[in-house]
């Protein structure tokens, strides 16, 4: 049995998420639509806060709410016209779009319901993982340890430097 | 003997060829001229001291102590293992045809290669285009026929009779931007080709029954005692007999398998020979460069099928001793044939096309003479075998010598055409000798050495049938005739008129005469070769002179005389004799200009009936139903092509959602059957 | 009131739906961009809840969330190079109008 603190708090992170995810996706300026992505992603970070995944939500505020979003406005603002920053949604594709994804949420929330009995599984009691665990796993060449990925995305990310700059320099 | 030098001979025309071929380009028309010569000449060294040991040197590997000649692989290497036993082997094998081909081959291409330094270029000295390219082919050409004549299995045979027919392609259209030197080319190889066809069904058929390609087992079991000559055992030689006695009654279409298999090996032989009905190449052949035909075209590679049949000749012995009749249709074909072409060559106008039946009369002789052979003594114990290689020989030297001076004549001249040259003796002085030595000798006139070989030639058909010499004295009475027609429309008839303006005609540098000269002193001398003791059907010394019938010998000499006499009193002196003669026969004088409509038969036939009522039928299947069918496929993917080109519109969200909806519909569908079940 | 697994499960679930509907209507790349990146988070918490409920003393799904986040980042920097990149080529980031290269 839960604590209604808990249970409160779960409402909360559940609606915004859900809130802000269609706000983002509904609103017709880009900008705006870069504001709730936002603040979906901060609700998410929360998630994992309350999941118990303290290093995990750190990583998401950090990078995804930090890095991710402020790059996104600052090529909002680098790519927009002045004064032309709404767009209008053809009738015809918001028709499709809808149906894509009633139908890809019908679904999957039919598998989920009706054929998952996992997702009922209540939540097991655990400790958090420390940093030293994760920074152990992390760099640790064992079993359920992490190097060759680590290494493999500190080189895909030097790869992106570059690549990014490449790209994106003035000729 | 050591195989460096046998191998030696094979690689260095081989190694010339590629030399030229690939490098000619890069150097002068001189080099390449002189490099050519000297490889074949190195060549020509190296084939007479082969020759000559195996001749001469009385190396146990070669005679018997009892003076029989031995075959003897100098090496025989496997070459392509097929399956079980089934071997194909590359080797040298050194007998005596070989070694006297070998001889016979590197003389004349020395010759030539040494005349066409003088005969491919202009009287301004300009050379020829494609002179390297030239003498590439030449060395290519003596590669391969010296390949053949050493093949020591009848695969090898095989291998080297084609590449013998494809460098006769090459020299044939030598000057491919003349569209009758093309189609005379095509013409060669499609008509050989067609006959290899059946050499090639032959040899099937033959080894299947056998089981064996090489010839040294092939061969001995010809007579019983035999297999000491050719080094192989007693009991393979037996079981070859055997194989042909059981063979020998089983009939296929009236004959037996062994005739079945000989006569389409020598159905090959008659393609590259040149028989009837497989002749008509070899006058169009002459649209080659004149060298060439004195090489390929009357000395060495229409021998290739006598060769063919003097290398099977035991089998064929073993053929007629059961009763076969292999060896009675080589006689009838090459019968037919030598009249044929010496009917023909009394009525044409251009020398070179006069040598050529000439040369088809003469190859006939040499397998008329092959088939009268028997080993018994009505026929003198073989004389046949040998007259024919002797006279492959001689025919050789006196038929390379003329086609040779008809080069020179027609280099003079600038034309083929002989009533544009009358009365050349006086202009020409050496080119007129030696052609007179080549006429006398082809008309058998004692002492040069066409009068020894065909002597033996009809000796050995009068110890056969009393028919064939009566019919092969005519032809060589008619060879006489219409050789000396020649030579007299060639230098006497009427004075030649210089034309204004024209240098008189001359005889040509020495790279030219000299050959004419070499062949002519051969041809002199040749007759007294003592040819029965280096060449016999079993190996063993043959005294031809016992064998001498001086009846016959009296007999075609004052056929031969009474001939020259008639040509002579028609053709020396202008007169209207020959246009009378001409008017009292006209549809024989018709028919024979026209060589008998030979070719005219084989235009209908091909044309007409084959063309018409086979290709056309399977042209227009071809074009309407396969192409159709194909095309309707093409015409069916574009339309269907078109008509959804439309979802690959470029457009990512489509895509996505086209996935989506494809992914959620698997779900679905999914969902239903773990319902339903 | 017992919060299970569902609970969790739900809000994620309506975040793909919302990415899914953002991507296809959307006409701008970046807007295509920014419902890209919701997808990949609801995928985020699909691991990190399964992870969290079905196997709690292990760490892989938290793992493979920080390496996807990782990804994403440098996705994310990439495509928004390109963009401006093509911005300024075309004066124009609409995806629909970009037909340019295809021919």
């Amino acid at each position: 049995m839960e604590s209604v603190g808990s249970i409160i708090m779960y409402l909360v992170i559940a609606l915004s998420i859900i809130i802000f995810s269609v706000l983002t996706v509904t609103t017709r300026k880009i900008l705006r639509s870069a504001t709730f992505l936002l603040f979906t992603l901060f609700a998410t970070a929360a998630l994992y806060f309350k999941l118990d995944y303290e290093f995990l939500g750190a990583v998401q505020i950090a990078v995804y709410a930090g890095g991710i979003v402020v790059l996104f406005v600052f090529s909002i603002l680098l790519t927009s016209h002045p004064g032309n920053n709404s767009e209008r949604l053809v009738s015809k594709r918001r028709v499709l779009g809808l149906a894509a994804a009633v139908l890809t949420l019908a679904v999957t929330a039919y598998a989920l319901l009706y054929r998952c009995g996992q997702a009922l599984v209540e939540l097991p009691e655990m400790s958090n993982p420390t940093m030293k665990e994760i920074g152990k796993a992390l760099m640790g060449t064992g079993e359920y340890q992490y190097l060759l990925p680590f290494e493999a995305v500190s080189v895909l990310l030097l790869a992106c430097i570059i690549g990014g700059v490449v790209v994106a320099r003035k000729r | 003997m050591e195989a460096t030098i046998p191998v030696l001979i094979l690689a260095i025309p081989l190694f010339m060829f590629l030399f030229l071929g690939i490098l000619g380009k890069f150097m002068s028309h001189k080099w390449a001229g002189i490099l050519g010569t000297a490889g074949m000449g190195v060549t020509l060294c190296l084939a007479y001291f082969t020759a000559f040991t195996y001749f001469f040197s009385g190396n146990p590997d070669f005679i018997a102590a009892d003076g029989q000649r031995l075959q003897n692989l100098v090496f025989n290497l496997d070459w392509l293992h097929l399956y079980g036993n089934l071997t194909i082997k590359l080797g040298f094998l050194l007998d005596p045809i070989s070694a006297m081909m070998l001889v016979v081959i590197t003389t004349i291409s020395f010759m030539v290669h040494l005349y066409s330094n003088g005969y491919m270029r202009d009287h301004h000295g300009v050379w020829e285009t494609g002179f390297q390219r030239f003498y590439a082919f030449l060395s290519l050409f003596s590669f391969s026929m010296l390949g053949l004549v050493v093949a020591t299995n009848i695969f090898q045979m095989y291998i080297f009779w084609e590449l013998v027919g494809a460098s006769s392609y090459l020299l044939i259209g030598f000057y491919y931007t003349r569209p009758s030197a093309v189609s005379a080319s095509k013409k060669a190889f499609i008509v050989t080709r067609f006959a290899d066809l059946g050499f090639l069904i032959g040899i099937l058929v033959l080894s299947y029954y056998t089981g064996f390609f090489d010839f040294t087992e092939l061969t001995s079991a010809a007579v019983p005692g035999m297999e000491n000559v050719y080094s192989v055992s007693e009991g393979t030689a037996q079981g070859i007999f055997n194989v042909f006695q059981t063979k020998a009654a089983a009939g296929f279409m009236g004959c037996s398998v062994m005739t079945w298999a000989l006569v389409l090996i020598f159905i090959g032989g008659m393609g590259k020979s040149a028989m009837m009905p497989l002749h008509i190449w070899l006058p169009d052949a002459m649209e080659g460069p004149t060298p060439v035909s004195a090489l390929i075209h009357a000395a060495t590679m229409v021998v290739a099928g006598v060769y063919l049949v003097a290398r099977l000749f035991p089998l064929f012995i073993v053929n007629e001793m059961h009763g076969g009749a292999a060896l009675e249709i080589v006689t009838w074909v090459g019968a037919i044939t030598a009249l044929y072409a010496a009917i023909v060559a009394c009525t044409q106008i251009d020398i070179k096309r006069v040598l050529a039946f000439s040369t088809i009369s003469q190859i006939a002789f040499m397998m008329v003479s092959l088939g009268v052979c028997t080993i018994d003594e009505a026929g003198h114990h073989g004389l046949g075998y040998m007259a024919s290689m002797f006279h492959l020989f001689t025919h050789a030297m006196f038929k390379a010598l003329l086609f040779l001076g008809a080069g020179a004549l027609i280099h003079a001249i600038g034309s083929n055409d002989y009533t544009a040259m009358h009365g050349l003796r006086k202009y020409m002085p050496v080119t007129h000798i030696t052609f007179l030595i080549g006429c006398l000798a082809i008309a058998g006139i004692i002492p040069f050495s066409g009068f020894f070989s065909k002597d033996e030639i009809l000796s050995s058909c009068l110890g056969n049938s009393t028919v064939v010499y009566i019919w092969m004295s005519l032809v060589a009475g008619l060879t006489a005739f219409y050789m000396f027609r020649l030579y007299y429309l060639i230098f006497w008839w009427k004075e030649h008129k210089v034309h204004e303006g024209h240098h008189a005609p001359h005889d040509q540098p020495w790279t030219m005469t000299l050959p004419l000269v070499i062949l002519a002193a051969v041809s002199v001398v040749a007759g007294f070769i003592p040819f029965g003791n280096l060449v016999s059907w079993n190996g063993e010394p043959y005294d031809f002179m016992a064998h001498f019938d001086w009846s016959v010998a009296t007999v075609s000499l004052i056929i031969a005389i009474a001939a020259i006499a008639l040509a002579t009193k028609m053709y020396m002196k202008e007169n209207p004799l020959p246009a009378k003669m001409k008017n009292a026969m006209p549809a024989l004088w018709r028919w024979a200009h026209h060589r008998f409509y030979w070719d005219e038969l084989y235009y209908f036939i091909t044309h007409k009936i084959i063309f018409n009522g086979i290709c056309r039928p399977i042209a227009w299947f071809d074009r309407h139903i396969i192409d159709g069918t194909m095309d309707a496929c093409a015409t069916v993917t574009q339309k269907v092509s078109y008509a959804i080109r439309g979802l690959q519109s470029g457009n990512l969200q489509m895509y996505v959602w086209v996935y989506l909806f494809g992914a959620m519909l698997l779900g679905i569908i999914t969902a239903i059957v773990l319902i339903l079940v | 009131m017992e919060l299970t697994m569902i609970y969790y499960l739900v809000p994620s679930l309506i975040m793909f739906s919302c990415g899914v509907y953002g991507f296809i209507t959307r006409k701008n790349m970046i807007a295509m961009l920014i419902s890209l990146e919701l997808m990949l988070n609801a995928v985020d918490i699909n691991f990190v809840v399964f992870n969290r409920y079905l196997f709690p003393g292990e760490m892989e799904g938290m793992f493979f969330t920080l390496f996807a986040i990782a990804i994403a980042a440098a996705e994310t920097a990439l495509a928004i190079a390109i963009i401006i990149n093509v911005f300024r080529a075309a004066k124009n980031i609409n995806a629909a109008e970009l037909t340019k290269m295809k021919h």
